[in-house]
C-alpha cells in the first residue's frame, strides 16, 4: 500500500495544497531553474485577473461551453431510454454509440475539423438539403466556432452518458412504470413524470461529470481551434495551458486554476442542490 | 391487426436506432474511407467515394513518417502505466479491504476525498515537481503522476471484499505465507476486477494527450496522439495520410473494445457510482 499512497500523496494531494500555496507567489521558469527566488506576492496575481481581459473573455466562453451540458443531458436520457429494452442486435447498437467516446480526442479533433471543411462533407450535406444557401466556414466564423466544437463534444459524450442512464435504468424496478400506465397515463407523462424522477440520482452523477468536464474543456480547442477564431473559443483551461506551459508563468496559472477549481464547486453545488432530491425516496 | 402494428414499431425503431448509429460511426467511416483512398481529391463537392481503394498510404506512413516510433512510445508508455496501476492498486487495495490496522478508516476517508480534488491545480505543480526530479521530456515523467488511480483502488477493494473468509483461513491453515496469500489466493480471484481495471487504463494511457504533450519535448519520444497532432501540423497538405495514421490508432483501441464490451460499460457504471 505504501508506494501506491507514497506516489498519490506526490502526485495528488501535495499539488493541490501546494498549487494553492503557487497562486500567492511570483514563480517562472527562472525561478524554478533555480536562479531566482520565488517571491511572495499574496493575493496580487487575483488582483490582476480583474484587468486581465483574457481572462474575462475565457471566463465567458467558458460558461457559455456548460450550456453543452443540458443539451447532452436530455440526449442520453433519451437515447438509454431508447436503447433500454431487449431487442435483437441491441449491444450492437449500444457498441456504435459508444465507439466515440473511447476514440482519442486527437483523432476525433481532425477527423471533424475535416467535416467541417468549407468544402468538406458537413457543407455539402446542408446545402443538399437546402439548409444553407452557401459553405459555412464552421470553426473559422467567430459566432459558430463555439458552437461547433461543443457539438463535437456532444457527439464524442452521448455513449458515454447512456450507459451511466442505462444502469439507472436497470436499476429502476418496471412496477412504477407499468403502474402509471395502467392509470392510463401517455408515453411521454410517464417519462416525465416517472422515469425522470426516478432517475434523478443518475442525472446528478452525470450532470456532475459533466459539467466539470466542460469547465475544463481544452483538447477539443486545443486540436481543433487553437482557441480562435478572434479568441471565440479560447477558454479557462486553454488559458491556464497558455500561461502555464507557454509562458512558464507558473504563479498567475496556478491562481488561474484556482478560480477555475472555485467555479467547479459552485457549479457541483448546483448540480446537488438540483438534482439532490429524487429516487425512490422521492415517492 | 395488432401484430402488424407492433412489427411496424419495431421497423421503426430500428430505423431510428440505425440513424442514430449512422449518426456516431459516420464520422469514423468516413476516415477510413478517406485512409483507403490512394488518390485524388479528400473534399470537393460532391464528396469524392473511398475507391479506388488501397493500402498505400497506410504503407507510405508506416515507411515515411515516424509512427512505428510513434506507436512504440504509446506501446511503452501504455504498457508501464497499464502495469503500475494494475500492481500498485492491487497492492494498496488489500490490506484497505481485508486487514486491521490503526489509520485505515483515515486512509479511506483521505483516498475518497481525493476523488473531489479539482485535480487539473495539480497539473502546475507535477510540471514543477518532475522538473525538480528532472523527469520532464522522460517517459517516467509521463506515467507517474497517474501509475496509482484511486479509482483503481475502490474497484479492486470492492473485488477484494466479496471474497469469503473461509477462503483466507483455510489458506492460512495450510500455512501460507502473507504474501503468499495475497498472491496465490486473493489476486486469482479479483481477476475479474483486475481486467476492468486494466482495460480501462489501457483506454485512458493510450489516449492520454494532454499531459505527454506538456512533459515531452523532444517529438521522437511522443506518443501516437501526440505526434499525430503533430505530423499533421507538419504535413498539413496531405489529409489521406494523417487520415492513415489516425486509423491506425484508433483500430487497436476499437478492436479491444469490441471484445471486452461487459467489462467496459461495468467499468464506467462503478467509476460513475464510485
Amino acid at each position: 500500500m505504501l508506494p501506491a499512497l507514497v506516489l498519490l500523496a506526490v502526485f495528488t494531494f501535495y499539488p493541490v495544497g501546494f498549487g494553492t500555496v503557487l497562486s500567492l507567489f511570483a514563480y517562472n521558469l527562472r525561478t524554478l531553474l533555480g536562479m531566482e527566488p520565488a517571491r511572495f506576492v499574496g493575493l496580487e496575481h487575483f488582483r490582476a485577473l480583474r484587468t486581465d481581459r483574457f481572462f474575462w473573455i475565457a471566463l465567458a466562453n467558458t460558461l457559455q461551453y456548460v450550456l453543452v451540458v443540458p443539451v447532452l443531458q436530455f440526449a442520453s436520457i433519451l437515447l438509454a431510454v431508447a436503447v433500454n429494452r431487449r431487442l435483437r442486435g441491441i449491444t450492437w447498437f449500444r457498441a456504435a454509440y459508444y465507439i466515440p467516446v473511447i476514440t482519442s480526442m486527437v483523432v476525433v479533433g481532425l477527423l471533424w475539423r475535416w467535416l467541417y471543411e468549407q468544402d468538406g462533407i458537413i457543407n455539402y450535406a446542408l446545402l443538399s438539403l437546402g439548409v444553407i444557401a452557401r459553405p459555412v466556414s464552421w470553426l473559422g466564423n467567430p459566432n459558430l466556432a463555439l458552437y461547433a466544437v461543443m457539438f463535437v463534444t456532444l457527439w464524442k459524450g452521448l455513449g458515454y452518458y447512456m450507459v451511466i442512464y442505462l444502469a439507472g435504468l436497470q436499476a429502476v424496478s418496471p412496477e412504477y412504470e407499468e403502474a402509471a400506465m395502467l392509470d392510463g397515463a401517455g408515453r411521454w407523462q410517464i417519462f416525465r413524470h416517472v422515469t425522470l424522477p426516478l432517475l434523478r440520482p443518475s442525472i446528478l452523477v452525470a450532470s456532475t461529470i459533466s459539467t466539470i468536464a466542460a469547465l475544463k474543456v481544452f483538447e477539443e480547442v486545443y486540436v481543433m481551434t487553437g482557441g480562435g477564431p478572434i479568441f471565440r473559443t479560447f477558454t479557462m483551461f486553454f488559458y491556464i495551458f497558455d500561461v502555464g506551459f507557454q509562458k512558464f508563468d507558473f504563479g498567475y496559472a496556478a491562481a488561474l486554476a484556482v478560480v477555475l477549481a472555485a467555479g467547479i464547486m459552485v457549479l457541483s453545488a448546483v448540480n446537488f442542490a438540483v438534482f439532490r432530491r429524487g429516487g425512490y425516496e422521492y415517492y | 391487426m395488432a401484430r402488424h402494428r407492433a412489427y411496424l414499431g419495431t421497423l421503426v425503431l430500428y430505423l431510428g436506432l440505425g440513424a442514430l448509429a449512422l449518426f456516431t460511426a459516420f464520422p469514423l467511416l468516413w476516415l477510413l474511407g478517406t485512409a483507403l483512398r490512394t488518390q485524388g481529391r479528400v473534399f470537393g463537392f460532391p464528396p469524392p467515394p473511398p475507391w479506388p481503394m488501397g493500402l498505400d498510404n497506410f504503407v507510405a506512413v508506416w515507411r515515411t513518417l515516424p509512427i512505428p516510433r510513434f506507436l512504440l512510445n504509446t506501446l511503452l508508455i501504455t504498457g508501464a502505466g497499464v502495469g503500475a496501476n494494475l500492481l500498485l492498486c492491487a497492492m494498496a487495495a488489500y490490506p484497505l479491504a481485508r486487514m486491521r490496522f490503526p489509520g485505515r478508516n483515515l486512509v479511506f476517508f483521505v483516498l475518497l476525498a481525493t476523488l473531489m480534488l479539482p485535480s487539473h491545480v495539480g497539473l502546475i505543480v507535477n510540471f514543477v515537481t518532475l522538473t525538480r526530479l528532472r523527469l520532464i521530456d522522460s517517459y517516467a515523467g509521463v506515467v507517474l503522476p497517474s501509475a496509482v488511480s484511486v479509482f483503481g483502488i475502490f474497484l479492486l477493494r470492492q473485488q477484494y471484499l466479496s471474497i469469503p473468509q473461509e477462503l483466507e483461513d483455510a489458506a492460512r491453515i495450510d500455512g501460507a505465507s502473507e504474501l503468499g496469500l495475497w498472491w496465490r489466493v486473493m489476486l486469482p480471484l479479483i481477476a475479474p476486477g483486475l481486467a476492468a481495471l486494466g482495460i480501462f487504463e489501457f483506454v485512458a494511457f493510450w489516449n492520454s494527450f494532454l499531459w505527454p504533450l506538456i512533459v515531452l519535448k523532444s517529438p521522437e519520444k511522443y506518443p501516437l496522439a501526440v505526434g499525430l497532432l503533430y505530423l499533421s501540423g507538419l504535413f498539413a497538405h496531405n489529409t489521406r495520410l494523417i487520415a492513415a495514421g489516425a486509423v491506425m490508432m484508433t483500430l487497436p483501441i476499437i478492436t479491444v473494445f469490441l471484445f471486452t464490451q461487459r467489462y467496459f460499460m461495468r467499468g464506467i457504471t462503478l467509476g460513475a457510482i464510485r
